[in-house]
């Protein structure tokens, strides 16, 4: 028992030494400050810290904050198209680029290179083409489509889709890779079989390869739910929430809401909220893919 | 059995719908190619205008008067909040920031994975488990405590800072990578040298980081374009003395007052693409390695 | 039920030709097998005659009606793979209707054929797993099933058995041959197995480079090998072959090998042969028996013996030409002994030097 212990360690001392790194990490940097995150989040923290405990008051107050409920709500619009637009897309541009099309090469860094570049970038440059008065609006109307109306950074209804836009164009090329690489992975010797039974190429994607990339989809669709939460950069590049709150985003409410309005209590409340969120999501997920199979054996 | 060569080969003839089913690929190919393109053109044509060119809105066309002094002045006198000192002190901090977080993350990485791999440490696969899920938890939630803990000990907004910040947010990632390719190594390697008398820091210098590089190049490409891409993270932790080039763009861009320069927010963009769209077209193949590797997470 | 006619068949693969002018007929309820070594294009003939391989020149026919480019599913043809093809995400019942769905063939009909097929393959009580649920040997028979349920005239096999372990192809191979029995329908299948070939084929088709060295049945490519290539390619343990030439010995024909020879006058040429031609002898080891008192023995010694359960392979030297020879357990035949055998002339295969083509 004990002893046994003592002399693993001992043998193995130099490997646990090693690790320290990466246990003080795990252990303050994200478990000690995700405690300490929430335990503000029931304190009236407002510039700094408080020790007090005021129970659930900040997370009543954070669903009452209506900035709050639409960040949360823009979020789920966001969401909602950019996962089907972007695996959509990419799953057709895998499709497509893997029926033997000449200049293979090409189309894939064209389809990727967006992913290679920063989310501030991609809010800026569409930011620009979207402008109403210089950029495709006014190019448009300048080829005699007077009425022509593409405005949707400043216009509260269509902003969200401006920043879908955005977002699509980002990070589509990440579906497109990876479904195309689980493509690849498909035996030859199955299409030869579909040949021979009859079954048409559509179909052959529908009911046979798609189903068996099932691990690389849910991969990419995990992939890209983790950025939309993330969602920061490109929001506040891009239209920096507005107009108005019409694209507000929750961690961009949380980041607000901990320096410019030094409202701490409320920040921590949100940030427990989406962290609970992640972590229903996630850590079944997590659960079943490495704790079961341990080490080496996965 | 002498042979004549027989003439060109007799090939089937395409039936119609195989045809226009060819000419359906490359046209909707083609046309999605041009919508992933048109940024990068509308951000280069742009950046090689003049303001009076820009004002007529005419985005999508070449410029007539071919000018640099967009580039200039976004490289040398923009204003970045405070200062106008251009671009080029945000490139030069992005540059101090990547390179000690890329080369102290990958070897943090390398050892994890080396450890994790080969030895048996009681309660690494749970932290390491820990890790994985810490890194699809939102930074909003690890932020402020995090600030805290920096303020308290002096290292808020200075290089250090931002350096140990963006190695804590990267382990995850490196972990996984170096990881799962030491796995996927010959355990006798390892087996072998332990019998010769080898121990945990020499078989890793010997052995185990030579056969490296593979990896050690995704790990690099993905902390790069990680890292240079960064907005948030730098954002909070840097400081404004090493503010990087993403933040500084943003600020050239989106706070400047009067009349926006389109152009130099535009050859600004460019210039903060460059380094990573060079490391994505210099890469190749490494580059959806990268992203292949890192998502075996799900 | 369908008779299969390739006429002046070239195949390329890209810029390379694999296989180069064939003409080869097969009958209706043949099972005839394509035998060669990796390369030599049996299975990218196959690929040929069921549709997956674009011909470059020639011809195929069905049953006299011209097919060359004829879509697989419309061929008539079920095919077997060497990897199984199973569609892995579909339960096995799925694997076998799903081709008969996407055709639309009456509900009622799919499962009369899918319960026929998976009864005759014993597979009854498999039809609701996965295929990663299923073993080797069973997969493959789903395979089978597949190929089976589409009322299929000609079936091909790629190596089907390739991919099991050596009791099980055992075994499958035998099944293979019920069902042969009891479909009567035409078969094409390619290995590399000799023993798979000789079991199964009505004929054999040896390949190498894309042309068939030998069509003929399983005995007669056995003991009468077309040419050296042939001979060598099939029999277990190996054709022993010496270099030599015929000479004349007195009033008979002889095979001369430096001191070595052999009485060569009951062997039935096929073209006049005469003196001083060079020739390659072939003789297998189990046409080389102990001579036990036998006048016409040949004396020699035994370097080493490989004993192999019920036989014994051993290698002798005779008059300085080493051979291998089977005798039985109690032949007393030992390492370093003198040993006596006779060898059977007829049973033998001389080839030309140059040609390798049999005399």
């Amino acid at each position: 028992m004990g002893a046994e212990f003592i002399r693993h360690v001992k043998r193995n001392f130099v490997a646990y030494i090693a690790l320290l790194p990466m246990a003080a990490v795990v252990i303050f940097a994200y478990l000690g400050t995700m405690a300490w995150s929430v335990r503000l989040s029931f304190s009236s923290s407002k510039l700094l810290p408080r020790n007090d405990f005021v129970g659930l008051n900040q997370y009543v107050t954070l669903f009452d904050t209506s900035r709050w409920l639409t960040s949360l709500g823009n979020l789920a619009v966001i969401a909602f198209f950019f996962l089907l637009i972007c695996f959509v897309l990419g799953c057709l541009l895998a499709i497509f680029i893997d029926q033997n099309v000449r200049g293979e090469s090409l189309f894939r860094t064209v389809f990727l290179y967006p992913y290679a570049m920063s989310f501030v970038v991609a809010g800026l440059i569409w930011q620009w083409i979207l402008n109403p008065d210089l950029g495709i609006q006014a190019t448009m109307r300048g080829f005699g489509f007077s009425g022509f109306v593409l405005d949707w950074v400043v216009n509260p209804r269509m902003v969200l889709y401006a920043v879908i836009l955005a977002t699509v164009w980002h990070g589509s090329g990440l579906v497109m890779a990876l479904i195309l690489a689980g493509l690849r992975g498909i035996d030859g010797e199955i299409w030869r079989a579909t040949r021979i039974d009859g079954i048409p190429a559509w179909r052959v994607y529908v009911s046979i390869v798609l189903p068996m990339l099932r691990p690389m989809i849910i991969t990419s669709l995990v992939l890209l739910s983790i950025s939309i939460v993330k969602m920061y950069d490109v929001v506040v590049a891009m239209t920096n929430g507005g107009p108005g709150t019409a694209s507000e985003v929750p961690a961009k409410f949380i980041m607000d809401n901990l320096f410019e309005r030094a409202n701490i209590g409320l920040a921590t409340a949100a940030s427990t909220v989406m962290l609970i969120t992640v972590l229903m999501v996630m850590a079944p997920v997590i659960y079943s893919q490495y704790f079961r199979k341990g080490g080496r054996a996965a | 059995m002498m042979r004549q060569a027989k003439p060109a080969v007799a090939r089937r003839p395409l039936t119609y719908q195989e045809v226009w089913g060819r000419v359906g690929i490359y046209a909707f190919l083609g046309v999605v190619a041009l919508f992933f393109l048109l940024p990068l053109y509308v951000m280069l044509v742009t950046s090689f205008k003049s303001m009076d060119e820009i004002r007529l809105g005419l985005i999508f066309s070449l410029p007539q008067q071919f000018t640099i002094d967009a580039w200039v002045k976004a490289w040398t006198s923009a204003c970045t909040g405070l200062e106008c000192t251009g671009l080029r002190v945000g490139f030069g901090n992005s540059v101090k920031i990547l390179v000690p977080s890329v080369v102290v993350s990958i070897l943090l990485g390398a050892v994890n994975g080396y450890a994790l791999s080969f030895w048996k440490v009681k309660g690494a696969n749970v932290l390491f488990a820990c890790l994985l899920l810490g890194s699809f938890i939102p930074y909003q939630v690890f932020i402020y405590p995090l600030v805290r803990v920096y303020a308290q000990t002096g290292i808020y907004g200075s290089l250090p800072g931002i350096v140990l910040t963006h190695v804590i947010f990267g382990m995850p990632v490196m972990t996984l990578l170096f990881r799962n390719y030491y796995s996927g190594l010959p355990v006798e390697l390892f087996k072998a040298a332990r019998i010769d008398g080898a121990g945990f820091w020499k078989i890793f210098i010997s052995i185990i980081l030579p056969m490296s590089a593979p990896i050690a190049i995704v790990a690099v490409i993905m902390q790069v374009t990680a890292i240079w891409n960064d907005f948030l993270l730098g954002l909070v932790f840097a400081g404004r003395e090493n503010l990087p080039m993403t933040v500084q763009l943003n600020n050239i861009v989106n706070t400047t007052t009067g009349e926006r320069a389109y152009n130099v927010n535009m050859a600004a963009t460019v210039l903060t693409s460059l380094v990573p769209l060079a490391v994505y077209l210099l890469s190749g193949r490494w580059f959806v390695r990268g992203i292949a590797s890192g998502a075996v997470k799900g | 039920m369908s008779s299969v006619s390739l006429e002046s068949l070239d195949v390329s693969y890209g810029n390379v030709q694999i296989v180069r002018n064939l003409d080869l007929t097969i009958r209706d309820g043949e099972f005839l097998v394509l035998l060669g070594p990796s390369g030599c294009g049996k299975s990218t003939l196959l690929s040929a005659i069921g549709g997956l391989a674009d011909v470059s020149g020639g011809r195929i026919l069905f049953n006299d009606k011209d097919v060359t480019w004829t879509d697989p599913k419309d061929r008539g043809i079920g095919m077997v793979f060497q990897s199984y093809a199973l569609y892995p995400t579909m339960s096995v019942e799925r694997n076998l209707s799903f081709g008969l769905r996407i055709a639309g063939i009456d509900r009622a009909i799919i499962e009369k054929k899918v319960k026929w097929a998976a009864e005759l393959l014993q597979i009854a009580h498999l039809l609701d797993r996965k295929p990663s649920a299923l073993s080797g040997g069973q997969r493959q028979r789903v395979a089978i099933g597949r190929a089976l349920v589409r009322d299929a005239d000609i079936f091909l096999f790629d190596e089907p058995l390739s991919n099991l372990d050596a009791k099980l192809r055992a075994e499958l191979r035998l099944e293979i041959k019920k069902l042969h029995k009891t479909l009567k329908s035409t078969m094409i299948y390619v290995t590399h197995d000799q023993i798979e070939a000789l079991t199964l084929a009505d004929r054999i088709a040896v390949m190498k480079d894309g042309i068939i060295q030998q069509l003929d049945t399983p005995l007669n490519v056995y003991n009468k090998p077309a040419n050296e290539f042939v001979g060598s390619f099939l029999g277990s343990p190996a054709m022993n072959k010496v270099e030599g030439a015929l000479v004349v010995d007195g009033d008979r024909l002889s095979f001369a090998a430096g001191d070595f020879r052999l009485d060569v006058s009951r062997y039935p040429f096929a073209e006049t042969v005469e003196s001083g031609r060079k020739v390659v002898l072939g003789l297998r080891p189990e046409h080389i028996l102990p001579a036990g008192g036998s006048a016409a023995a040949v004396e020699g010694k035994v370097s080493l013996v490989e004993p192999m359960g019920s036989s014994i392979l051993a290698w002798s030297v005779f008059d300085g030409v080493s051979l291998s020879h089977l005798v039985g357990q109690d032949d007393g035949c030992e390492a370093d002994q003198a040993f006596a055998v006779t060898i059977d002339v007829q049973k033998a295969s001389f080839f030309d030097v140059e040609t390798g083509w049999r005399l």
